[in-house]
């Protein structure tokens, strides 16, 4: 019973890091808390789905063209939400407010398009294989999620910081000024940063719409606050800290309803939220690694 | 290769910089000195791209960049050592220097700049994978003009290179732009430190409230008694 919970928090952990990455990327890189990235991962969702079912492509090419999608869609979001409000200087509260705009209106273009109800995945999308090892069984898709988000995740870490992009963009993070006097386009660093956490979030989106096999435009409200307890546990912007942070949650999660209710579910990442601002504002590891490097 | 005409800039409704007309021609050294608040951070931020002027014409090497934004500017060959240093403190000193050469793609000559700024600064080698923000303000200061000279540009600003370090660094700090200039690298310097600025210069401009109050070759400049009196001390 407990190794199961324990598999089970871990490839959940996973796609929470994965959702929460682009979170904080964008906190990171320009100080903001993009209250759409949830819609974001909702429509990365929805396009994985609209690629099955209409355009009958298979499951592992439907996962790249959402993130692509959902990425396109945080470049949008980026050009009206935040853009014109960064030009101006406008304080934090209003491109916060700004960002629940976005969020509502992307909930309710997907709510015109797909409708209200829950939207599934034919069930044939993805073979059915149960592993057993000693009591404690594992899906392939858990198996395959696990280790997609893995490789996601390495892949955005080397990103950032092994290549030349990831030093622009941490020199970015880091004050826009000098950035663009060294001839960093800063623009164009920041629409980048957006692609990829909308990408991310798609990702997240189709990974769990997978494993729950259930989308619907409201997929992401529950996110808000998950996505918003794993950053703040690893610190505002901080990389490595989003990982761990989504792992702790999905862990509290899934033991707290498989000991305790599983009505607390949605209440665990309040609970752990409260915890953590009030022992350890700065997050579990301090402060924001993008901008600390 | 700088010819800058009739400078206007405004903060709201302060004029920080007025009708002000200067030129670097190549291969020179330029300084700019000034009391503080004269206006000189703003004239090298406004040549640079991070303040719009008001009216008036920034021309490199005969194009108008008065409307380009920053980072064109740099692509174009302008490199800037900016007031207060702007060390990229999180990230090593290395990346700072990799992101110095950012505007470049000429990836052998970039890897031998790079060795060659380690040799010329060790304690940069030594500090390489080290966050830039750990160093000494003398340090950071080397590091930043190192990181400029990674853009192997046309022209080099630099606004007060020697605020606040001690006089032994602050006599390394001139005996680097010394060395730069003997490179064929075009400099453009702005200066507290007058009496310094007027010995590696040129040409010098002396502002005074936003305007142009002197322009001569800088060794008539270094004798002449109402610079000296204002801006020579003793
Ligand atoms: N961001 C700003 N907003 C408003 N006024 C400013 C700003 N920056 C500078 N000023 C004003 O513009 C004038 C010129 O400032 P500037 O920084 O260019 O002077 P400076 O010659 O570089 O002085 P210092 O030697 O102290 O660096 C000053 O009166 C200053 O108060
Ligand atoms: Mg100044």
């Amino acid at each position: 019973m407990f190794w199961q919970q324990v598999v089970n928090a871990i490839w959940l952990g996973a796609v929470y890091s994965l959702f929460a990455l682009g979170y904080t990327l964008i906190f990171g890189v320009l100080g903001i808390l993009n209250l759409a990235h949830p819609s974001l991962y909702m429509w990365g969702a929805f396009i994985g789905l609209v690629c099955v079912t209409t355009l009958h492509l298979p499951i592992w090419l439907a996962l790249p063209v959402a993130m692509l999608g959902s990425g396109i869609l945080g470049i949008l979001l980026d050009r009206i939400a935040f853009k014109p409000l960064r030009a101006r200087h406008a304080p934090h509260l209003a491109t916060l407010i700004s960002s629940i705009g976005a969020s509502i209106v992307l909930v309710n273009i997907a709510q015109g398009i797909f409708g209200a109800e829950v939207s599934r995945f034919p069930f044939d999308i993805f073979p059915v294989h149960v592993f057993n090892f000693g009591g404690v069984s594992v899906t392939l898709l858990q198996l395959t999620i696990l280790g997609i988000s893995l490789v996601i995740m390495v892949a955005l870490r080397w990103l950032i910081m092994g290549t030349r992009q990831g030093q622009a963009m941490r020199a970015v993070a880091y004050n826009t000024v000098t950035a663009a006097r060294l001839g960093i386009p800063v623009d164009q660093i920041i629409m980048q940063t957006f692609f990829i956490a909308g990408a991310l979030a798609g990702a997240a989106g189709v990974l769990l719409g997978l494993a729950f096999n259930s989308i619907s435009p409201f997929m992401g409200g529950p996110m808000n606050l998950k996505g918003l307890t794993v950053i703040v546990l690893g610190g505002l912007g901080n990389i490595e800290g989003a990982v761990i942070g989504g792992f702790i949650l999905a862990f509290s999660e899934v033991m707290s309803v498989a000991y305790l209710s599983s009505d607390l579910r949605d209440a665990v990442s309040f609970v752990l939220l409260l915890i953590i601002l009030l022992v350890r504002p700065n997050g579990l590891l301090g402060h924001s690694s993008t901008k600390r490097a | 290769m700088l010819k800058v005409s009739n400078l206007c800039v405004n903060y709201g409704a302060i004029e920080a910089v007025r009708d002000l007309s200067f030129e670097v021609k190549a291969g020179q050294v330029v300084a700019i000195i000034g009391a503080n608040g004269a206006g000189k951070s703003t004239t090298l931020n406004t040549i640079g791209g991070l303040i719009s002027p008001a009216s008036g014409k920034i021309e490199l090497e005969g194009r108008d960049i008065s409307g380009l934004r920053s980072d064109q500017i740099a692509r174009l060959g302008l490199a800037q050592v900016p007031e207060g240093r702007e060390v990229l403190a999180t990230l090593t000193v290395e990346e700072n220097l990799r992101l110095g050469a950012y505007i470049r793609n000429d990836h052998q000559a970039i890897e031998a700049d790079l060795q060659s700024m380690f040799e010329r600064f060790p304690i940069l080698k030594t500090r390489r994978k080290q966050h830039a923000g750990l160093m000494s303000g003398g340090e950071q200061q080397m590091m930043v003009v190192a990181r400029a000279l990674m853009a192997r540009p046309k022209l080099l600003t630099l606004d007060e290179p020697s605020m606040g370090l001690a006089p032994l660094i602050v006599n390394q700090i001139f005996e680097i732009i010394t060395e730069i200039r003997a490179q064929g690298v075009t400099l453009l310097l702005v200066e507290q430190n007058a009496r310094k600025a007027l010995q590696v210069a040129d040409y010098a401009y002396v502002l005074e409230r936003g305007q142009l109050a002197y322009a001569a070759p800088a060794a008539e400049l270094r004798d002449d008694p109402k610079i000296v009196a204002a801006y020579l001390g003793e």
